[in-house]
């Protein structure tokens, strides 16, 4: 890549530079499985057109070449899209729409141990998707909501049928919506900082 | 039809630990401008430091001594830019990018200003004010 070239260097667009009194930046992680719409919601509320960050991932390949000693290797490039909302003058919300698979998550310096909370977006068609990843937040302690994208093909579930089986203490919101929409992606980031909020006054639940 | 079920999963450890310097007291604001200083940097850690949310700033123009890619980054950052943006922009992946930032820090080049990261004991006025921003949405 020719980094000289500065009248091609792809940079942000006018209108997408954060004002020089940006401060501080907060994130939250969207993540879900393959195809549920993770990019979708992040290009529905973000005021940049969404970006991707890729990192490399180097892997030990595990196969017939171990009989002969060979330290062959796979590079695998992840990638992960983004989408941007100013707050205020000061302050800069980032969301990213992640891989379901924990492998992934190391990639990326405390993805989710410095994000505010996390949005598991599911699809009710492949509900047993959502379950890892669920688990994994749980075990990492990350506080999170659960937004059912609703594709109109999938079967509708009550919502306390899903929580029975996604197995969610009774505070954990659970929602539906429809991540192409502005309004709804922007209702379940609203619930998950309502969520984050509300531990805030009872304190986490043990 | 009866979906399939999962079964529920507890923290393994105890909640992270709060990001670098310590938190004040319950209900006392976070001091936004906390910032990084990484110089003289150690193999390891000046890469920890650096979040993909962190905001990264020119202090300078680039120097004639600046490398292609150096000077591409200060470039970009001449208003604040994450460093997930930055990577973005300059299709490298983050840990290139940590590294080349890291260098530019060091150089005094660029200045990073720190992102607020979950606490322990969440920070209301903060989570109110991102609430307040999500409804102008």
């Amino acid at each position: 890549m020719d980094f000289n070239g500065s009248d091609t260097l792809p940079g942000p667009r006018t209108g997408d530079h954060l004002p020089h009194t940006a401060q501080a930046a907060v994130k939250i992680v969207i993540v879900g499985g393959f195809g549920v719409g993770k990019t979708t919601m992040v290009g529905s509320v973000s005021e940049i057109r969404p970006l991707t960050t890729e990192e490399t991932m180097t892997q030990a390949g595990i196969g017939v070449d171990d009989n002969y000693g060979s330290e062959s290797k796979t590079a695998t490039t992840v990638a992960m899209d983004f989408g941007r909302i100013s707050i205020t003058d000061q302050l800069v919300l980032y969301l990213f729409g992640t891989p379901g698979q924990e492998r992934f998550w190391f990639l990326w310096n405390g993805l989710f141990e410095g994000a505010l909370g996390a949005v598991v977006l599911a699809d009710t068609r492949r509900l047993e998707v959502s379950f890892d990843v669920i688990g994994r937040l749980e075990e990492r302690g990350v506080p999170f909501v659960v937004a059912v994208n609703s594709f109109p093909d999938a079967p509708r579930h009550p919502v306390r049928e899903l929580r029975t089986a996604l197995d969610l203490a009774e505070e954990i919101p659970i929602v539906e919506c429809d991540a192409r929409r502005r309004a709804s992606s922007r209702d379940v980031l609203m619930t998950l900082v309502r969520f984050l909020h509300s531990l805030a006054v009872t304190g986490p639940p043990r | 039809m009866t979906p399939p079920r999962r079964q529920r999963r507890y923290p393994r450890h105890e909640p992270p630990p709060p990001g670098p310097g310590k938190q004040g007291k319950q209900g006392e604001a976070k001091n936004p401008e906390r910032l990084y200083v990484v110089a003289g940097a150690d193999e390891d850690g000046a890469r920890a430091a650096l979040d993909l949310v962190t905001l990264i700033v020119a202090r300078a123009d680039p120097p004639p001594s600046a490398t292609p890619e150096q000077a591409a980054l200060l470039r970009l950052c001449t208003a604040p830019l994450s460093v997930a943006e930055l990577s973005a922009y300059l299709n490298l992946p983050f840990s290139a990018m940590t590294v080349l930032i890291t260098e530019l820090i060091t150089a005094e080049l660029v200045q990073a200003r720190a992102p607020i990261v979950r606490q322990a004991v969440p920070d209301r006025s903060l989570l109110e004010a991102v609430m307040h921003g999500l409804q102008r949405l």
